[in-house]
């Protein structure tokens, strides 16, 4: 009913926006006011023609806006701070978080709240190139921009020594404009995990082009379209140094090591456009849904799919994608892992993390908080998404059904159906004393969402 | 209140005269100009037959196909991805660019400061009409006013631009 409700909202602004009426209307105004005049009657009152276009809502603080459940309480630790994607908050509370663009000519912001009233007093910019992934591991702050890794050495109250020199330990990785974040993720192992994502769709010939067939093998996962394993000490390491880690995996954004399970985790945003370029095949509702945000679990070899598959959560089956012969019903990828948990299509998970902390409930405890960007494939069906959801975790293993956590990032259901909403969910990070940090790349906020009874 | 002396009447009926005068004339203008706009127009063939509006509709049930999955019900497109068509420059600006960016497809552009890397498929197989409609409903969509797109230009772009073989 809902989304029904979302759906008339919609197709009522199609025709308000669209509709060219106000000109004639306003065109047959001044006719008929001279026609008036002319007769010695007095008094039109013209509408003023058009151009009423619609105010920017006026938003409430960020803080109060979160919709959490009983006992949570979120504070504001910035606002307004620009496109924040991944964070990291080091055992003493120190923030560090990456944009996406430059803020005052800086890629990474370092955040201390001085007086412990949950927000950043204190900012400290450094890196001048943007980027997504940011970590800390083995005291060293690692940070990614489109095509590089790099590391700061951090000292023991997590101060960046050198800020200016970081040490480049992966350089020239593809980014062909097109997933082209570089997400990391570390197993405090030695090793450093990399998403390089596709730089494509379902790997057609001509990209997100109806009719354009299937390129078999796909040429791209040779140097994309999986998680590469690199040292994460070596300075100057390229592809020929790394590991393909994971293959099939067309773009992830979200991704962490389990300490549980000791194992990487991620997240693919899955592929678009089945109703675009199929519609013989999927209608629009169907492509809504289709296919699935999966959650994978890696080991060194892992094989997902993509392009050739992809998972179909109401028929719960890797279904051959149309690119190569498909036509929603046939099965393949044998050889291809099945995901451990499947969420609805299009609502784009860009932040992952297993919670490892004491201070939310039991059930919290080593289950995964999954960060959900939001949707903007699913239209004309209302989009979705903006929210941080909760997967229960049970022996290492997605269990009971996933939640949403935090919610209202959007602003409301309005602004949920039609995408413009007022904030966008994107990284994830654990404070030492427990709380969850949420980051939005749309305005810059950041939250700190604790826990009591 | 003083009653009204006859030159004063004789004043405001002069000044009522200017008024009506003004006013007829006023209205002979603006209807002369309408009529003339409007005689104009066929002349422009928007889209083909049926003149601006039937285009625009035509447009619009092509924009629904094709165009909304991406540049979304509001033509706003999405951040960091598809790039809005509300009054950029690209939308009212040349129109055999606009043309050439269907007809060929796009990745990569920058308007107002905002980056968007979303790919755009060409459209090779929408017709000339079917293309000359849907630009002209976008250039009369979401904010915009401009002129209408013809199947004789649509038709030129495709000529200067002809297909790769896939």
């Amino acid at each position: 009913m809902q989304q029904f409700i979302n759906r008339t909202n919609l197709m009522s602004r199609i025709t308000l926006v669209t509709s060219p009426a106000p000109r004639i209307r306003s065109r047959r105004a001044v006719c008929i006011m001279a026609g008036l005049v002319l007769t010695g009657l007095v008094s039109f009152a013209g509408g003023g023609g058009g151009g009423a276009k619609g105010q920017a809502a006026k938003t409430t603080d960020a803080a109060s806006q979160l919709k959490l459940p009983s006992g949570f309480s979120a504070v504001a630790v910035a606002e307004h701070f620009g496109r924040t994607r991944h964070i990291a908050v080091a055992p003493n509370g120190v923030i560090f978080v990456k944009l996406s663009r430059l803020k005052d000519g800086k890629g990474i912001w370092r955040l201390v709240d001085t007086n412990g009233d949950g927000k950043a007093d204190d900012s400290t910019g450094f890196g001048s190139y943007t980027g997504t992934g940011i970590a800390i591991s083995g005291g060293y702050l690692y940070a990614s921009s489109d095509e590089n890794v790099y590391r700061y050495k951090l000292d023991d109250k997590f101060n960046v020594v050198n800020p200016n020199e970081p040490e480049k330990i992966i350089s020239g990785l593809l980014n062909r404009h097109e997933h082209e974040s570089k997400s990391i993720a570390l197993d405090g192992k030695g090793n450093i995990y990399v998403n390089i994502g596709a730089y494509s769709n379902a790997c057609q010939m001509k990209d997100r082009t109806k009719g354009s067939p299937g390129m078999k093998p796909c040429p791209i996962l040779d140097s994309a379209g999986g998680i590469w394993m690199f040292k994460d000490d070596k300075a100057d390491q390229t592809y020929g140094d790394g590991t393909r880690y994971a293959t099939g995996l067309r773009n992830v954004v979200g991704l962490d090591w389990n300490t549980a399970t000791n194992s990487l985790f991620v997240m693919q945003h899955g592929r678009d456009q089945l109703h675009d370029l199929f519609p013989e095949i999927w209608d629009t509702k169907q492509s809504a849904e289709l296919p699935a945000e999966c959650m994978y679990e890696l080991h060194k070899g892992s094989n997902c799919g993509w392009p050739y598959i992809f998972y179909d959560q109401v028929q719960h089956k890797k279904i051959l994608a149309p690119e190569f012969g498909g036509d929603g019903k046939k099965t393949a990828g044998e050889d291809a892992q099945d995901p451990v948990a499947a969420y609805p299509g299009h609502l784009a998970p860009n932040g992952l993390l297993f919670y490892t902390g004491n201070q939310f409930p039991e059930k919290y405890k080593n289950g995964a908080f999954i960060a959900f960007h939001g949707s903007w494939n699913r239209a004309p069906e209302p989009q979705k998404g903006y929210f941080v959801v909760f997967q229960p975790f049970q022996d290492g293993k997605p269990s009971g059904q996933w939640e949403v956590f935090a919610d209202n990032f959007s602003g409301g259901p309005e602004k949920a159906a039609s995408g413009r909403v007022d904030y966008r969910p994107c990284g994830l990070a654990q404070g030492p004393d427990g709380s969850l940090y949420v980051t939005d790349d749309t305005k810059g906020a950041i939250w700190k969402i604790s826990y009591r009874k | 209140m003083r009653p009204l002396e006859g030159p004063h009447i004789f004043n405001q009926f002069l000044y009522m005269q200017k008024n009506l005068f003004i006013a007829l004339t006023g209205g002979l203008f603006v209807l002369a100009t309408v009529l003339m706009s409007q005689t104009k127009k066929p002349a422009a063939k928007p889209g083909g037959s049926g003149g601006l509006q039937a285009s625009i509709t035509r447009g619009k049930q092509v924009y629904l196909e094709q165009c909304l999955a991406c540049h979304q019900v509001d033509g706003l497109g999405v951040q960091g991805m598809n790039p809005p068509l509300a009054k950029t420059k690209f939308v009212l600006g040349d129109k055999k660019a606009l043309a050439k960016i269907v007809l060929t497809g796009m990745q990569g552009v920058e308007i107002d400061g905002e980056e968007y890397h979303g790919v755009m498929a060409p459209h090779p197989d929408l017709t000339d009409q079917q293309i000359a409609d849907v630009l002209t409903y976008v250039r009369n969509s979401f904010g915009n006013k401009a002129t209408a797109v013809t199947i004789g230009e649509v038709k030129a772009v495709r000529a200067a631009n002809p297909q790769p073989a896939q």
